[in-house]
Formats: structure tokens, sequence, C-alpha cells
């Protein structure tokens, strides 16, 4: 009789160890598709662009051949953007996360705002695109400018970083801030001692991804107007600019294969800058939470 | 309490709620040094009622311990004394208390002013993630102290306070979150005396704490009614017997019996607080 039980109990573990087998096996497969598509990306763009990536590549404006073409006006016009769009978005976002989690009463309100904050990270960028032509351009008139350039994008992050800061404001435990508030801290106090350093690794991951996300966007700057052939460095907020993304769309758009290559160059030179980006975002949280 | 007092805290009782209650004769106690005065707080979470006519007189610089079963308000009311219990937006209260003769639900009367008075230790503990020193010298900071030979002086004495100085003087710059759980809850003792506090509210603070510090802990609540006043939440009779000298016994949000810690667990007045101490429910 136990003999006979202990046999069932074999007969089906087999099937629990063989289904636990075949799902790893499918899993793996799954996470290998990404993998082999992202090997593939890296292996043309670098095989096409490596060629015509050299220092005088990065140093060169635009010009009509391709031996002599280069990124400069769209890297520098990248990192003006990226600082105009990072002091509006983050300084704007974290404090919208700090009201609504701890000033904004929770009622029925506050939470259809928070909902409709996150509705909008999901929006196109190509609507904000049409939002920052409507007021940037033509309403406040800043016409084709890297300020309205760098404030469309910086409306069109905005949501990201509201919802990443949200959380990380959320995720700061009760507990501590009960101390603060029960030694006679105010609220302010509480959040700028409190709760904001116990924030910051979480808000600036949030930021510094939101940002990678807005490097590489092009949709929106086409209809605020970048420029796609430019041969100064943009001198004020109210300068013309190009961006990285637009030039690179720029070569694709042409005949020759000789700018497919060039544009191989440049997409090595954004992908290296995503990834200093993002080794940013990470040195920054493991160094603040050696620190917790 | 005069006419005029008591017409105010009626005034009071109708502003802060629909209803207003009526107000209950009360057996005059002699007025012994009595630091916090309660008349008639009640207390809504929603419209779930969690306090009913909870009236009692702390006495200064003594140990009042209050005990229950869980559920019965113990842990609401002490945080009622320094308003923490509004953190949760759903609270209503009625009736009044008095700190110092002060009215603490007056709108005039600041919550984070009354904060600093009656300081509080939790019940799981909660340093921030900072060394010792910053630990202890937040409440100093927040409060507009800089120079450091001040804050300095501060934290030895807190820490001092907390009998804990010996241990952690040389560890001052680590982080609080690498101390043991007793050190910790120590640690918030000291945090909490470093505001210099008159009344200490500690919410079941040994209750995740393993018995040798446990045992530092009751020791230095014996300690610290020299100077304080304490009143402590325990879920642990024995605790409450052993370093208390008034109990207050609560069951379902009401105060059953108040009285001197020996009179209350060898002469129960009331047949429920018998029934509780003598492990017959809770």
């Amino acid at each position: 009789m136990l003999g006979q039980n202990e046999q069932n109990i074999k007969k089906r573990m087999e099937g629990r160890v063989a289904i636990n087998k075949v799902l790893m096996v499918l899993f793996g497969m799954a996470t290998a598709v990404g993998l082999v598509f992202l090997v593939l990306l890296f292996y043309r763009v670098l095989t096409q662009g490596i060629g015509y990536l050299s220092l005088d590549y990065i140093l060169n404006f635009p010009a009509p051949y391709p031996e002599e073409a280069g990124i400069y006006a769209g890297l520098i016009g990248s990192v003006f953007l990226m600082i105009i769009v990072a002091i509006f978005a983050v300084i704007i976002g974290v404090a919208t996360a700090i009201y609504l989690e701890e000033y904004a009463p929770k009622n029925k309100f506050t939470e259809f705002i928070r909902v409709n904050i996150q509705n909008l990270a999901g929006v196109p960028s190509i609507v904000f695109g049409l939002l920052g032509l409507t007021f940037f351009v033509y309403m406040f008139n800043f016409g084709y400018t890297l300020i309205a350039g760098g404030l469309t994008m910086a409306l069109l992050i905005l949501p990201v970083i509201v919802v990443a800061a949200q959380e990380a404001v959320r995720s700061v435990p009760a507990e501590i801030k009960e101390a603060s508030y029960g030694m006679g801290a105010s609220k302010w106090q509480t959040i700028a001692r409190v709760i904001l350093p116990a924030a910051i690794p979480g808000i600036l991951t949030g930021a510094i991804i939101a940002l990678s996300r807005a490097i590489g966007e092009t949709a929106p700057l086409i209809i605020v107007g970048a420029a796609t052939a430019i041969y100064t460095l943009p001198e004020s907020l109210l300068a013309k600019y190009t961006v990285m993304p637009i030039q690179i769309y720029n070569w694709t758009g042409r005949p020759q294969e000789e700018w497919q290559y060039v544009a191989g160059a440049g997409i090595i030179v954004l992908l290296a800058v995503l990834l200093l980006m993002n080794s940013i975002a990470v040195l920054i949280r493991n160094k603040y939470q050696r620190r917790l | 309490m005069n006419k005029v007092m008591e017409e105010k805290t009626n005034k009071k009782v109708n502003q802060r709620t629909a209803k207003p209650e009526v107000k209950k004769e009360r057996i005059k106690k002699e007025k012994t040094n009595s630091i916090i005065e309660v008349n008639d707080l009640n207390l809504w979470y929603g419209s779930d009622q969690a306090l009913y006519e909870v009236s009692m007189e702390v006495p200064e610089k003594q140990v009042t311990a209050i005990i229950g079963p869980s559920g019965c308000g113990k842990s609401t009311f002490l945080k009622t004394l320094n308003r923490m219990v509004e953190m949760v937006p759903i609270v209503k209260t009625s009736g009044s208390i008095k700190y110092r003769d002060q009215e603490i639900f007056s709108s005039k009367y600041k919550e984070e002013y009354l904060r600093t008075k009656v300081g509080m230790v939790f019940q799981k503990p909660n340093p921030f993630p900072k060394s010792v020193y910053d630990n202890v010298a937040y409440g100093p900071r927040i409060h507009g102290i800089k120079k450091k030979e001040v804050l300095d002086q501060i934290v030895e004495k807190s820490l001092k306070g907390a009998a804990i100085w010996d241990e952690l003087k040389d560890r001052l710059n680590e982080n609080a979150y690498g101390l043991s759980g007793g050190q910790q809850q120590r640690v918030c003792i000291a945090r909490a005396l470093a505001v210099e506090p008159d009344v200490i509210l500690m919410d079941e603070p040994t209750s995740a704490l393993d018995p040798i510090s446990t045992a530092k802990v009751e020791e230095l609540v014996q300690e610290l009614k020299e100077k304080y006043s304490i009143i402590i939440v325990t879920h642990n009779m024995q605790q409450a017997a052993r370093i208390s000298d008034k109990t207050a016994f609560f069951l379902n949000g009401e105060l059953i019996e108040f009285a001197d810690t020996d009179n209350l667990f060898q002469n129960p007045h009331d047949k429920r607080t018998e029934d509780y101490i003598t492990g017959r429910f809770g």
C-alpha cells in the first residue's frame, strides 16, 4: 500500500520536473530572441559605422561630402537640449511628485490626477511635438529654437519623471517619517531631511532613464523645427540647433550608400552617450544605496 | 474646573465634531502634579469609533503603563497625546487633552511644538539611515542648532541618558542600521531625549527586542522617570507591573480602570480588569 503510494508520487514528480525543464528552455529562448536582435543591431551598426568614426567625425560639422561630415553640431545640440530638459523636467517633476504624495489631500480628485499623469506617460511623442509647436513655437513666439525644443522635450518626459519620483517618495518607509514628525519636524523639514535623501536614488535613476528616452527622440523635434543641417553651435537659448537623432535621420534619407555609413557612425556616438548616461545612473544609485 | 474653562471646553467639542457630547460628571481627584489631562476623549477612524469618553490624568515624573488586549485602542490613545494619530487623514476627535494646562487640540496650538515637548519612541526601532551622531543630532538640528560643539554636547548627553554612550562612543559615525535591534531602540530613545522633551510616549518599545535588550530598556525607563514623565503602552502585563507607577487598562476603546499599579494588579475594582490580568482573555 505504502509502496504503491510512493510510486505514484514518484511518477507525478517526474512529470513536474519535466514541465519545469521545458519551461526553463522556453523562457531561455524568449530571452535569446531579444539578445540575438541586440547583437545583430550592434554588429550592423558597428561594421557600417566604425569606418567613419574618428575624432574628426566627432568634431566636424555636417558637410556635403561623406568623408568630411561630422556629428559635432548634433552632439553639442543634444547635450545643450538635455541640460535644458533636465533642469525643467526634474525640478517640476520632483515638485509635482512631492505635492501629490505628501501635501495633496488623499481624495478622488488627487487620484484622478495621479492616474492621468500615468496615462500622459503613454501619449505618443508626436502629440507633444504638436503641443510644443502650438505653445512654445507660436504662442510664446520662441520660433524654431533650442528653448522651444527643450521645453517640448521637458513636457514629453515630465510624466515619466513624476511617476518615477512618486514611486521613490512613496517607498520611503513610514516609520522614519513618523520618527521625524515625532520630534516636532515640520512637513518641509521632514521632506528635505528624510524623504528626499532616501528617495534620491530612485528619483535620479528615473530622471536619467527619462532623459535617455529624450535623447533618442526624433519626431517631436522635427515638428518643433530642429534644423537638419547647421554649421554653428547654438550660442543662446534662442538659437537654431540640431540633435543627433535628427542628423542621423537626415543622413539615412540620402541616396548614396556612403551616407548610410556616416549615419551608422552617428548611431555609435548616440549609443555611447546613452550608455554613458545609464552608467552614471547606476553609479549614482550604487553610491547612495551604500550610504543607506 | 471652573465655569469659564468648562464653557471653553464645550465650545471646542462643538467645533470639532458635528454632534455635541454631553459632559459626564467626573469623580474629582486631587490634582497632584498631573502633566497631561484628558477629558472625554472620543476618536473615530472614519465611521469606526476607536476611543470612547476617555478621561485620565497622567502624573508628572512617573511611569504610566497602558495595558489591554490587541485592538483596544491603547496605541491610538498614546498617539493622540502628541497628535501623531492625525497622520491618518480620516481621524476625527472630540474632547480635550491638556498638556501643562494648554489645550493641544486648540487651533492656535502648533503640533510641531507639542511634539518637541511630548516625544515618542516607536514599536519598531526606526533610526534614520544615517550615522548614530546624525540620528541623535536630528532633533536639535531641525530646531535650529547648528554649532558643532553644542551638538556634540547634546549627542553625548542624550546617548548617556539612554545608557548607550559607552557602547557607541567610538562608533558615532557608523550607520545606525548596522546596530543590533536593542541598540537601535536605545539610539531612538537618545534621539527622543535630544529634543529635551517633557513627556516620552513609548509604544510597545520592547516588543521587537530580545529579553536582554528588553531588560536594558526597562532599566532605562526607571532611570528616565527621574527627569521625564513616561507613558508606555505594553502588551506585557509583567512589564507593566515591573516598571510602572500607575496603570491604565483599556478595553474596546474604553478606559476601564486607572489606578496605582500595585492596586490595579492586586486589587482590581472592575471584573473585566480582573479577568484580563488573571489571563482569562486577551
